[in-house]
């Protein structure tokens, strides 16, 4: 069902009272904080505490490095395994929704491992590949795998058969049937995977490196932790949503340019 | 395809997966400090049952899971389902909360750890925080969607048959976004089950992260997988139960 476009008025208004909220918000927090001093600056930041801790980590550094260097360290970690996860994923899940042998053969051996959740894997990575960039990969390869295989495996039995049928009738070889055919077909609901997969990615992550790590915005929060330093739990906090918003968009602006005739 | 066959593959897949595993322990590819045989960590997972290890045995430690679950869970479906119908069915409560809830949306569930911690301690309240933030999300989406989704015109209809609010909301509102609602609470506790593995790892003193993250640094893979297997089972049955309920609710109130 689609709702009918609401008239600009509304729009209008949802907007004014959206950022009302939002200086409410801030105004509240500068109150509670700084103004009265009803919330100790040991439990929740201040304004100025969070702007420091950003000024901080933008150019000295924390926990190892300055605020890009963190970013990037995690950001990397995520688009590897991310990687690794399609190229591996979205391949079986096209095999095992196009040949039923296959997905007989390759089903109790995912079915087995998939109710795990990716992040009882690390323990188990870290005892496999330490602490390092390895490990991390890993965890990530297994959070995405799941929704990239399933979704493209959906994608491919999800299928019009008519258009199959007239693809064949009209001579398709099986090689153009898969690249003119399943793979266009599947596209929309293996883009729906990989976004699952992505945001799968990012929590994973920010998961492995909060258990342990040397780097990155999850290792950022786990030193701010241990020294009791609210803002800059904070500031790492934002930056985890900043980056997991940024990714998403990212991949949405990918999916418009992979799927012209959606637009 | 006959089912014969069917069968066989799906043998032979059981077989190849198991092989493998037993193959590369038996050839000495890994030590046994790193990849146990099935048959280890099927000991293993059997003596945890009996005796304690981290403080307590395996269904100890899952008990005290499941409670941190149970609470965590029960918070976020308790307040989200509410405000996620408030939100569909007032424009007002919409408009207020959706530019706050949006952008938290973006922030991984265990990122909430540090703040938990310092705010809500190790013991039983910071684990709930992380559980609520991952599990509060569906919740409310899912409400707030079905509520969207009930027809203006059973509304009006009750309305003109001189229904009271109360009664329609009880009559109309909430039986017809309740398919909605229940399909959100299955996701919530699949990201609540997870969320708490992961604050688990991080944060306290019992339960099966606990039990993970003691394995890990005792190096014992056996242990490890005992309670990633642990893990597994509780969020299947945790799902069939929920998938029971959601059937249950589509058959009785689905329009027919």
């Amino acid at each position: 069902m689609v709702a009918p476009p609401r008239p600009a008025p509304a729009a209008n208004r949802r907007t004014w009272i959206g950022a009302g909220t939002l200086l409410a918000l801030a105004a509240a927090w500068y109150l509670a904080t700084t103004a009265t001093g009803l919330v100790s600056p040991a439990r929740f930041p201040s304004p100025a505490d969070v702007f420091d801790a950003g000024w901080q980590i933008a150019t000295a550094g924390y926990a190892g490095g300055r605020l890009a260097m963190q970013v990037w360290s995690s950001t990397r970690l995520v688009l590897l395994g991310f990687a690794v996860a399609v190229a591996t994923g979205v391949p079986l899940g096209l095999l095992m929704g196009w040949s039923r042998r296959a997905e007989a053969f390759l089903n109790p051996a995912f079915l087995l491992v998939r109710p795990i959740p990716p992040l009882a894997w690390i323990p188990l990575a870290i005892v496999w590949f330490g602490l390092g960039d390895a490990a991390k990969v890993f965890v990530i390869w297994f959070a995405a795998f799941v929704p990239a295989l399933i979704n493209s495996y959906t994608g491919v039995r999800t299928l019009d058969p008519t258009l199959l049928a007239a693809a064949r009738v009209h001579g398709a070889s099986p090689r153009r049937l898969l690249l003119d055919v399943v793979v266009p077909g599947a596209l929309p609901m293996i883009f729906t995977g990989l976004r699952l997969s992505l945001q799968a990615s990012w929590t994973t992550l920010v998961a492995a490196e909060l258990v342990g790590a040397f780097f990155g915005l999850g290792r950022v929060l786990m030193t701010a932790s241990r020294d009791i330093y609210p803002g800059m739990i904070a500031v790492a906090m934002v930056w985890v949503g900043v980056m997991g918003a940024a990714m998403t968009r990212g991949l949405g602006l990918v999916e418009a340019a992979a799927l012209p005739w959606r637009r | 395809m006959t089912r014969a066959e069917r069968a066989a593959l799906t043998g032979a897949g059981l077989a190849a997966f198991f092989g493998a595993w037993m193959l590369a322990v038996a050839a000495g590819w890994t030590s046994p400090q790193f990849l146990p045989s099935p048959r280890e960590v099927g000991a293993t997972f059997v003596q945890l049952l009996g005796e304690p290890f981290a403080g307590s045995t395996l269904p100890a430690h899952l008990a005290s899971s499941l409670g941190r679950f149970a609470l965590g869970f029960g918070l976020a479906a308790a307040v989200g389902v509410p405000l996620g119908l408030g939100m569909g069915w007032f424009r007002w409560l919409d408009d207020v909360v959706t530019p706050v809830f949006e952008p938290l949306r973006f922030v991984a569930p265990l990122a909430w750890v540090p703040f938990a911690a310092l705010w809500f301690g190790t013991g039983i309240g910071g684990p709930i925080l992380v559980i609520f933030s991952g599990a509060f999300p569906p919740c409310v989406i899912n409400a707030h969607r079905g509520a969207a989704l009930v027809e203006r015109r059973l509304v009006e209809a009750a309305q003109t048959l001189g229904a009271s609010g109360l009664r329609v909301i009880g009559h109309v509102l909430l039986p017809g976004a309740l398919p909605s609602i229940v399909a959100g609470l299955r996701i919530s506790a699949g990201l609540a089950w997870q969320s708490l593995v992961g604050a688990e790892l991080i944060v306290v003193s019992s339960g099966v992260g606990y039990v993970l993250v003691q394995g890990q640094s005792n190096l014992a893979p056996a242990v490890v997988m005992s309670a990633m297997a642990a893990v597994g089972l509780v969020g299947v049955a945790i799902d069939v139960a929920l998938r029971a309920a959601e059937r249950r609710v589509r058959r009785r109130w689905s329009p027919a």
